[in-house]
């Protein structure tokens, strides 16, 4: 059943005692963890610190051993991946999961499909406010286009697209499903320096202009310090530091995980 | 690499422009462009209707010992061609469309033959319930309900079936689905076959089948006010109206087809082909949206089912064969999954081959080719032969004989744009990455 009402700390997302197994393995251990409205905060760790992991349960693609998951006041811990999406959560994939063989323009339609109507009946006799919805929806698909700065590719399949527009197109699919919090998993993955820069700008537009949460995951700390509020820092599935860039720069702890225990001595 | 090729294309499209314009064709082609975009997009599939529509008319005057072909087929072989297409387009829309490979669809022809043997045929002795029904003698027992209508219950009923069966089923992926539904494909004949005694109750009538069933048809009222035909078997040509009749279904079959691709359920079939996982977190509801793909393709094949019923006037266990899921998986195959015109040709020309074609082959065969004395009965290798043109099809046209749309182009080379605009470089090996996603096909745009 649903929480009754948002915590008063005005908490977009409340992960509480959030646990993962898998066999014998915790990849996630009691975690703690809230997305405050509007913020924009990172979770960053070395590889296999479960991130991923958490991520997939907040977006329903994994069932959380124990502990339960509250986004915007209702108990999300057992909902289905298209519940959670519909209540608000947008995601993009660590490894792009477009559509391939679809155009750039139909990914970010379908990214649409929690918020359009159009049932079979409606579809299938051509019926004006069907019509109209689609017509309507694809105006608003190339704006998203624009937005992420993809010209020119609304009729490209998303898989003949260069590397940086695909993940450029994941985030406009993301946008599409009319996100209060937005989730992305390594976003800068697989890009060069330079892509890495304009793409974070892009993500503090984003945030600005669509006054969404962001989460984002990150396996390199540099990225995620110039923009994030709050970091928190995973390894082996537990916590291990959380603040603010600057102090988790300085942490003993995080120097450890990420660089080995010689490090810090 | 890329560079040559444009090149070689760019002299091919200048060699066939040059062609073009010695032939006359080229003022045909302007005029042609010249009309206006809705005659161009349906002209063709108009003209081509009409060539199937008056079918019946010029059958007659076709060359009898065609070579290879022999001759073409009868119009009642014509039906049947038809109503099988029919099916491979519904099941289209579950393996092409939705991606579910689906080796069970016999199953909804069944359900939707055996409804058109209940509420059309005097299997139930002990009711007398008419309405609409014509053929049949006042005093005739059991339900007789006009084929019209009953077309539509078992279509509705078919597709209720898929969802019973769609429900626990399409929670698996893959395999695991492809070995329930052909579960299912068995479990549905033998029912049928065996639920002549359900305590005491003749529900199906066992290995005898339901037989007859009523003819489809509009009544005495409506022909003599408007001449429709009364009831399809009483006319002179039966076979014709079946013929029409199997045409019309077929067309309404591809029309809602066509809608639901363009249309958001289509999108999200689609989809959840591409990437089941991307589908869900993108807000798709993933249970329900198979069980629609299921249910409407379900729907078409019970329609067909019940259609066929009433022309072969009896639904008999022996035709439920785990052949037929095949047989419409393989026209499914061979057209181009997702492709609907595809589909409909694969579909014409299996089921020709089925109901005649191999027959008929075989007989110019062993007449022509082989030498007297040693003929081969080509029908009795039929699946050996299908299975055959699979492993062809598979290596040489993994795409299909007509691509859907998008496979299309993403095998055309230059739908990027013009080829002489310097806009489009070659896309560099300079992002990390890329080797493990393949490289791209031909040049890639640049922002």
């Amino acid at each position: 059943m649903s929480e009754p009402a948002t915590p008063v700390t005005g908490n977009l997302l409340v992960a509480d005692d959030v646990r993962k197994e898998f066999g014998g393995l915790i990849a996630v251990n009691d975690l703690e963890f809230t997305i405050p409205e509007r913020s924009l905060v990172s979770l960053i760790g070395p590889n296999g610190a479960g991130k991923t992991t958490f991520f997939n349960m907040l977006t329903g693609l994994y069932r959380a051993t124990s502990g339960t998951i509250t986004f915007d006041g209702q108990d999300v811990t057992d909902r289905p991946p298209h519940a959670i999406t519909k209540l608000g959560v947008g995601r993009t994939f660590q490894n792009i999961r477009l559509f391939p063989q679809m155009t750039a323009l139909e990914n970010v339609l379908v990214g649409m499909h929690s918020r359009l109507k159009g049932g079979i009946l409606g579809s299938i006799l051509g019926l004006p406010r069907v019509r109209r919805e689609e017509r309507e929806a694809t105006e608003k698909a190339r704006e998203l286009l624009q937005f992420a700065g993809l010209r020119r590719v609304d009729e490209e399949l998303a898989e003949s697209l260069a590397y940086g527009d695909q993940r450029r197109l994941e985030v406009a699919r993301a946008l599409a499903t009319e996100p209060k919090l937005l989730l992305l998993d390594e976003p800068t993955a697989g890009m060069n320096p330079q892509e890495t820069v304009t793409f974070m700008d892009f993500v503090d537009k984003l945030r600005e202009q669509r006054q969404l949460a962001i989460l984002l995951i990150e396996h390199d700390m540099k990225v995620v310090m110039g923009i994030s509020e709050r970091v928190t820092v995973l390894d082996y599935g537990e916590k291990i530091a959380e603040g603010t860039p600057k102090e988790i720069q300085t942490d003993e702890r995080v120097i450890e995980a990420y660089l080995g225990k010689a490090a810090t001595t | 690499m890329p560079r040559r090729r444009d090149r070689a294309r760019t002299s091919a499209r200048a060699y066939r422009s040059e062609l073009v314009q010695r032939s006359g064709l080229r003022a045909a082609g302007t005029y042609w462009d010249r009309l206006p975009g809705p005659v161009r997009t349906f002209a063709p599939a108009l003209a081509l209707l009409a060539l199937a529509a008056t079918y019946p008319f010029y059958l007659a005057n076709l060359p009898g010992n065609f070579p290879v072909i022999n001759e073409f087929p009868s119009v009642r072989s014509a039906v049947t061609i038809i109503v099988f297409t029919t099916m491979a387009v519904g099941l289209n829309v579950v393996v092409g469309y939705c991606g579910l490979l689906d080796l069970g669809y016999v199953a909804f022809y069944a359900i939707g033959a055996y409804t058109a043997g209940w509420l059309a045929s005097g299997q139930f002795q002990q009711v007398k319930l008419h309405f609409g029904s014509v053929g049949i003698t006042h005093d005739a027992r059991g339900i007789h309900i006009s084929i019209w209508l009953v077309l539509m219950c078992a279509a509705a009923l078919t597709a209720m079936g898929g969802i019973l069966i769609g429900l626990p089923t399409l929670r698996l992926r893959g395999d695991y689905l492809a070995i329930v539904t052909l579960g299912f494909g068995e479990i549905i004949p033998q029912f049928v076959r065996n639920a002549d005694s359900l305590h005491g109750f003749d529900l199906t009538h066992g290995t005898f089948g339901i037989s007859p069933i009523d003819a489809p048809g509009f009544g005495e009222t409506l022909h003599r006010r408007v001449g429709l035909p009364a009831s399809y078997q009483q006319e002179f040509n039966a076979d014709r109206l079946f013929f029409w009749t199997a045409l019309a279904l077929l067309l309404l079959t591809i029309f809602c087809c066509i809608r639901l691709r363009d249309s958001r359920l289509g999108r999200a079939w689609i989809a959840i082909r591409e990437d089941e996982t991307a589908a869900g977190a993108m807000g798709i509801p993933l249970m329900r949206t198979k069980t629609w793909a299921y249910a409407i393709g379900a729907f078409f094949g019970g329609a067909a089912g019940a259609y066929v019923a009433s022309f072969n006037q009896g639904a008999f266990p022996s035709q439920f064969n785990f052949n037929i899921s095949v047989f419409l998986l393989c026209m499914v195959i061979l057209g181009g999954m997702g492709s609907i015109w595809g589909v409909v040709i694969a579909g014409v020309i299996l089921s020709w081959l089925n109901v005649e074609g191999l027959a008929n082959i075989g007989t110019w065969l062993n007449n022509n080719v082989f030498p007297s004395g040693h003929n081969i009965e080509v029908a009795k290798y039929q699946f050996g032969i299908y299975g055959v043109v699979i492993v062809l099809m598979m290596m040489f046209r993994p795409q299909g004989l007509i691509p859907e749309r998008r496979r299309k182009r993403e095998l055309e080379e230059g739908s990027h744009g013009p080829l002489d605009e310097p806009v489009y470089e070659l896309r560099g090996g300079d992002e990390p990455g890329a080797g493990e996603r393949g490289e791209p096909k031909g040049p890639v745009p640049r922002g």
